[in-house]
């Protein structure tokens, strides 16, 4: 097998493997927010229950993702050395600015998190608690930053070096086979790279999708210790932190999802024509529900709605949107290949086309599960609303709890699905338009080296997966300790509790 | 000074924060085995349970800078180092998990198994860092398109292997301080009889370190005859380590536990100056070598990092610091312990 090849499957394993801790470290620090500050609200000592069982989850998903994480930072410079080198000077600040500010804010603090229940007050370890989220969103920020850079280059030029001197090259320079390692792109207004024109919008589809992930795995928790008949205060007190902010953050993922796909019909033309299976331009053109693309003959088979893609796209239904056939535009072939006739030029152009059907069906997916999970919070919304949520005697709501119980696995397929769609979308290129992902790779690793260490982390991530899952559910079987706040908690945290029983306990 | 030289500065000072503090939890993980009963294990994870997390940031952070700083010798070196590396990420990981599953089951069979996992996963971790070292310091091979020429095999050479066990030694001795001062009772005892033991362990493996270098690097005799001062703070380096032993008989714990840092401190120093402005030394070809000249990132992304450092930086050190006075004194077993 080629490196190309390998290089790519270990990085998206890697990164795939990752990808489920960090959203749950984003959403349940969230969570934990939320839960101690009802607690030092109230001085509800559930709530200060809830927030220490959560807190153990917490430690599990942020050591793994910590752990794995490492890796990716490491595989910049192990598999793909050329990209590192002909990015270096933009990507990198972006990667110091996540380490600086973000890593040890979150490490730093998640120490009083976890082990500070003894050693400091209520109102510090609250404040620990913002910090380490806080600290989960700001790395967020930065290697979202880093990322968006790649699918919209901006605030850069390029760079060559002659007789050891610096020499700027002028934009739309077509970097060639014989440009690597010498020409790299270099910045020119930090603030045009952080806010390149996709990092804000992709920033919140994946802030709020990390939320998603969070909230439902609070919910499916709490749905499945109703069902049992288990530990019902913190289950009822549970669920309704975890619709409450879930629904906030599906109901907002709608939008933003509209303003990432508007983006990508601005910015990668590509990209949207190939998740929707776009191949002729046409106006009024149709929006495929679900089904499949058959690359040959350049069509997609499944119920379609007319217009609606056109709506969605330009707020026009009769606007048409760019198929594939016409992308990239003639110029832009032209310029990549100077020499090539307009026959030649034809039967390049599906060489800068992603695989359509595998985005096509990423991206669907998500979509699905997306609308799936909202109808679901609204309904639960809405049982809650009726007083039917917690009649755990009643058949349809122990559907619904059923459904709840499941429902953790949404976000995360969603959010695998959504980043297999941003960064298959974007191939063949690494850095969009600017460097090819072929043209990225360590020159001095071979791929037997690639497949040695795949295989190595192959079967550490699937022991490790393992081994979480077997821990998360020995720690949900077992339950939050009911009376385990009081016994050893310092004279500090005790003063706390407001020991009146008219305070409203989850009912 | 060139913006280039402060980065060279502020990535040894990173690397230099990562040895010192993830050299003591590395180096407590190179004892775990040598304490047998569960509850003393337990004692020693949950020593540096709420720090060693915030420590290996500090390698991440490292690595990120030298990416932002100098990406053409982070790319060089990376993937030079290709296996070295990943065994390196896979001894990490499984140290990592090891702490965090290790007391979440009380089955003995269990503990065991992590047990080795975290004492085989830190020996190794330090062995690698000690090998990267070696070579850096001796120099790789690199083509005129600086990337590296050489072999895996190449990169296990005596000289390297070397400093591999030297530094395993210095962590051990530098974990074992760390487990004294956060102990007390039988166990603080045993671990404190070590000591001694263990600075001898690593003065010797350091002077045989430092014989072969004179032997198989002139380049750094040379240098070291042209730059004097190198030789003073290499002096005051050995001095400082011997000194723990004469404040532990002082029952002066804390103060023990800095001079060890800080000889560290003094060692990765002395291995700055003397290498200073390289910063991936070619051997042969000499003329390949990446420096700060030809490895950095434009003045524009050193200044605007810098900009980022100078209001992080403080806060990072203000707030590590809080937390390290935060956990203070002795260690003691609760139910959120690991």
């Amino acid at each position: 097998m080629d490196v190309e090849i390998l290089a790519r499957v270990q990085f998206a394993f890697t990164v795939m493997f990752h990808y489920i801790y960090p959203p749950l470290s984003i959403g349940l620090g969230m969570v934990l927010v939320i839960m101690e500050a009802i607690w030092l609200k109230t001085g509800n000592v559930l709530y200060h229950n809830m927030a220490r069982y959560w807190t153990r989850v917490f430690a599990l998903t942020f050591a793994i993702g910590v752990a794995s994480g490492i890796v990716l930072e490491f595989e910049f410079g192990t598999n793909w050395a050329t990209y590192s080198r002909f990015v270096g000077d933009v990507f990198g600040s972006a990667l110091a600015a996540e380490g600086i500010f973000a890593f040890f804010l979150e490490s730093g603090f998640l120490a009083i998190l976890l082990f500070g229940w003894n050693k400091v007050g209520p109102r510090l370890h609250f404040f620990s608690t913002c910090m380490v989220c806080f600290g989960a969103h700001f790395s967020a920020i930065w290697i979202v930053v880093a990322n968006s850079w790649m699918q919209t280059p901006a605030g850069y030029h390029l760079e060559t070096v002659v007789d050891g001197q610096p020499v700027r090259l002028p934009p739309g320079h077509v970097v060639t086979e014989a440009d690597l390692g010498t020409v790299r792109a270099v910045i020119d207004d930090f603030w045009a790279m952080v806010f390149n024109p996709s990092s804000i919008d992709r920033l919140t589809h994946v802030i709020l999708g990390a939320w998603m992930a969070g909230a439902f795995l609070v919910v499916s928790i709490a749905a499945f210790y109703l069902l049992r008949n288990r530990h019902l205060d913190f289950a009822r007190a549970s669920m309704k932190v975890g619709l409450s902010f879930g629904a906030v953050a599906t109901i907002l993922q709608m939008v933003s999802g509209d303003f990432t796909a508007k983006g990508v019909v601005e910015n990668q033309p590509i990209k949207l024509a190939a998740i929707e299976g776009v191949y002729e331009t046409e106006s009024r053109t149709p929006m495929t529900l679900f089904g499949w693309v058959d690359e040959k003959s350049r069509t997609v088979h499944g119920p379609q709605i007319p217009g609606l893609l056109s709506f969605l796209a330009w707020n026009n239904a009769n606007k048409p949107v760019v198929g594939l056939n016409d992308l990239p535009p003639d110029d832009f072939l032209r310029k990549q290949h100077p020499d090539a006739t307009d026959a030649e030029l034809a039967a390049l152009r599906p060489s800068y086309w992603p695989r359509v059907n595998a985005v096509f069906q990423f991206y669907h997916i998500m979509i699905i599960i997306g609308v799936a999970l909202l109808v679901l919070i609204l309904t639960a919304l809405f049982f809650w609303w009726k007083g039917w949520l917690f009649r755990t005697d009643w058949a349809p709501t122990r559907w619904l709890l059923a459904a709840l119980v499941l429902s953790v696995l949404g976000p995360q397929i969603a959010n695998q699905t959504g980043w297999f769609t941003a960064e298959m979308g974007r191939q063949p290129w690494i850095v969009y338009e600017l460097l090819r992902t072929s043209e990225a790779l360590s020159k001095v690793v071979r791929a037997e080296e690639i497949l040695f260490s795949l295989i190595l982390f192959f079967l550490i991530y699937a022991l490790l997966f393992v081994l979480f899952l077997f821990l998360l559910t020995r720690k949900i079987q077992h339950g939050p300790e009911d009376a385990e706040a009081t016994h050893e908690m310092p004279e500090s945290w005790r003063a706390w509790i407001r020991a009146d029983d008219r305070l409203p306990r989850a009912e | 000074m060139s913006l280039e030289v402060i980065w060279f500065i502020l990535v040894g000072v990173l690397l230099t924060g990562y040895a010192v503090l993830d050299g003591f939890d590395l180096g407590v993980g190179a004892l775990h085995l040598f304490v047998k009963k569960d509850e003393d294990r337990r004692m020693l994870l949950n020593a540096i349970g709420p720090v060693w997390d915030g420590n290996e940031v500090w390698l991440v952070t490292g690595g990120g800078a030298l990416f932002a700083a100098f990406p053409e010798a982070y790319a060089t070196v990376f993937s030079g180092f290709y296996i070295p590396f990943m065994l390196l990420l896979v001894s990490l990981i499984f140290r990592a998990v090891a702490i965090e599953f290790r007391s979440k089951e009380p089955w003995k069979w269990w503990r065991t198994m992590w047990d080795i996992a975290f004492a085989c996963g830190s020996i190794v971790s330090a062995l690698l860092i000690g090998v990267a070292m070696g070579n850096i310091v001796r120099g790789i091979p690199l083509d005129a398109d600086h990337e590296f020429a050489g072999t895996f095999v190449g990169l296990l050479n005596p000289y390297a292997l070397t400093m591999g066990v030297t530094t395993v030694a210095l962590f051990a001795m530098h974990g074992a301080i760390y487990i004294v001062m956060k102990t007390e009772g039988e166990l603080q005892q045993k671990v404190r009889r070590w000591v001694p033991t263990l600075i001898g362990v690593f003065i010797a493996c350091y002077s045989i370190f430092n014989l072969y270098t004179f032997i198989d690097v002139p380049r750094i005799v040379d240098l070291v005859r042209e730059r004097s001062y190198i030789f003073l703070v290499a002096a005051l380096g050995i001095l400082v380590v011997l000194n723990i032993p004469r404040e532990f008989s002082r029952g002066r714990e804390f103060n023990a536990f800095l001079c060890s840092c800080l000889g560290m401190a003094l060692m990765m120093a002395t291995f700055g100056l003397s290498y200073f402005p390289n910063i991936v030394y070619s051997s042969p070809n000499p003329e390949n070598s990446l420096t700060i000249a030809n490895a950095a990132s434009t003045p524009k992304t050193l200044g605007i990092m810098l900009v980022i450092a100078t209001i992080g930086v403080p806060v990072v050190f203000a707030y590590t610091a809080s937390i390290y006075y935060i956990f203070r004194g002795k260690t003691k077993l609760t139910s959120h312990s690991y």
